[in-house]
């Protein structure tokens, strides 16, 4: 399936410093036909779209939406998680600096559909150089008249991985530690204040003109049964040209990282960042979609020179690092996984350690309270299954 | 204190702010000292541990005095393939400082830091909030130069 820009429509076309670019390009029209609809119709679109999150989990949107709509209360919260914080994603920073009209317009509709008066965009302390821009864009959407009914505000994130997390950046727009929250109670019912809050990525958001301005029989056409329309990837590592892909879900693998990105004598590749799939060579036809492999779209690809072990390592050392601490699975789970694959990388695992490694990550995944823990085993365990014999060559008998 | 605002606020309103004015405070004094601390806290209501909690939890706020400028590099993997390591050491010879260090004269600190989002430029660093990518260990001292 071909490259397909429907999110990254706008990028490297419109003046991201100037709104009239954007207004020239049929700009607010979804916004203006949102408004005359009641809420209630916008969520219902939205649903018939079947757009799924693109932060990774890929909740259905429409629902989403239809929860926090529903749930009593006329305080109610809007959250654009601009915290792109995984490791090899840089699409969302692409995005804002190209098209920060877009995300605007879709807070907007997202605003009017839940019944929100107020959004934040938390953006990350390292994006902080996009601060200006994203300001200036709301002034100029706000002159417009465009935002009448919805006041948006930016707030910088102050450096944290686990703020991306929706639970922890609510405790982090609330000025607390960014540290997770127990659930339920979720966050369409309780979240930001305690206030019926939606929480949506960068991309996703970036998808809602779309739908709306095209309609979600349109959007539907897109994609797979159960992955519709488009995902932006991020690729880098051993590619000869890294950056910023959009492609219809359920795109293969190999033509995203051989054909577009020109990796050459693949390995491996990470899909979806440090809890992401480790995916070998042998299974590049794999289709990119919420069925198969996805996550957020960052793609880090490695070559028949890297050691997989230490990649395995760096990842699972940087998850240690970034575990926010609240619980003990992902705390002592994250540290005790880096330590034996240290041992490994220096030829020094012992036979039980891959025992050790199998219990680790039962107990992480089960008992761990948010993604990061959940999903922290899953390169390790990835990499056991496919690359065993390079853990056993170093196991000293 | 004034400079702070004073404790009228309710307290779950006070905590809201807390995050932003510790951003402030940090890009005011380059880093938030113990007298910063304190009257955040007595300003705002809360408790000298709360405010000392949330200082500490993230990697952008320091308790430490920083140089005038704080190089970051990324040590994430899609940096790291790409030789992050001759980077780190090519900063390690320009300023004279390891990771995690300030140098003497207060122009530079020195950190390691996680993915930055610039892996389609790496290996990338940070120099307080601008972004330098490709970089080869030739560039460092020519951008490092620019900043006084």
């Amino acid at each position: 399936m071909p490259e397909k820009r429907v999110v990254l429509a706008n990028c490297g076309v419109i003046d991201p410093k100037d709104i009239a670019s954007y207004i020239e390009k049929d700009g607010f029209k979804a916004l203006k036909k949102a408004l005359k609809l009641p809420g209630e119709a916008v969520v219902e679109e939205i649903k018939a779209s079947g757009l799924r999150g693109r932060g990774g989990a890929g909740f259905p949107c429409g629902l989403k939406w239809d929860l926090a709509r529903k749930a009593q209360g006329d305080e109610k919260y809007v959250i654009c998680n601009a915290d792109e914080g995984e490791v090899g994603t840089f699409k969302d920073r692409y995005i804002l600096e190209n098209d920060p009209f877009s995300l605007i317009e879709g807070i907007a509709i997202a605003g009017h559909a839940v019944g929100a008066k107020k959004a934040f965009i938390y953006l990350r302390a390292e994006y902080r150089f996009l601060l200006d821009l994203l300001e200036k864009a709301i002034d100029q959407a706000k002159k417009k008249g465009f935002l009448k009914h919805l006041d948006i505000e930016v707030r910088l994130g102050a450096g944290a991985y686990v703020c991306g997390e929706e639970s922890a950046l609510m405790d982090s727009i609330e000025g607390k530690r960014g540290e997770v929250r127990y659930r339920p109670p979720f966050p369409p019912t309780s979240g930001l204040w305690g206030k019926p809050t939606i929480i949506n990525n960068v991309e996703t958001l970036m998808n809602i003109p779309r739908i709306m301005f095209n309609g979600a029989e349109w959007f539907g056409k897109m994609g797979t049964e159960k992955s519709k329309g488009t995902k932006v990837f991020s690729v880098s590592g051993d590619v000869g040209k890294a950056g910023v892909y959009e492609l219809v879900l359920g795109s293969s693998l190999k033509e995203l990282v051989e054909e577009l990105a020109k990796a050459k004598k693949v390995q491996a590749v990470q899909v979806g960042g440090a809890t992401g799939r480790i995916i070998p060579a042998n299974m590049l036809d794999s289709p990119l979609s919420f069925e198969t492999i996805l996550g957020a779209g960052a793609i880090t690809v490695f070559d028949k020179s890297r050691d997989i072990i230490d990649i395995v390592y760096r990842t699972l050392e940087f998850l240690a690092e970034e575990s926010c601490g609240k619980c003990a699975p992902c705390r002592e789970g994250t540290e005790a996984m880096a330590g034996i694959l240290e041992r490994f990388t220096k030829g020094e695992g012992q036979e039980k350690d891959i025992t050790v490694l199998g219990e680790l990550a039962d107990t992480m995944m089960l008992a761990s309270m948010c993604g990061l823990g959940q999903a922290a085993p899953i390169p390790v365990m990835d990499s056991l299954q496919h690359f065993r014999g390079a853990y056993d060559k170093r196991i000293r008998l | 204190m004034s400079k702070i605002g004073k404790g009228t606020k309710p307290r779950s309103q006070a905590k809201r702010d807390l995050l932003v004015l510790l951003e402030r405070a940090q890009s005011r004094s380059g880093y938030l000292s113990q007298e910063t601390i304190a009257e955040l806290a007595a300003a705002l209501g809360l408790s000298i541990s709360e405010v000392y909690g949330v200082a500490t939890f993230y990697s952008f706020l320091s308790i430490k005095p920083q140089g005038r400028n704080v190089i970051r590099i990324c040590k994430s993997l899609p940096c790291y393939l790409k030789d992050a390591q001759t980077i780190i050491d090519g900063v390690r010879k320009a300023i004279g400082i390891e990771p995690g260090e300030t140098t003497a004269d207060g122009k530079f600190s020195f950190e390691l830091t996680n993915c930055i989002g610039a892996c389609d430029k790496a290996p990338a660093m940070m120099v307080n909030d601008d972004v330098h990518g490709e970089l080869t260990p030739k560039k460092i001292s020519k951008i490092l130069q620019a900043y006084k």
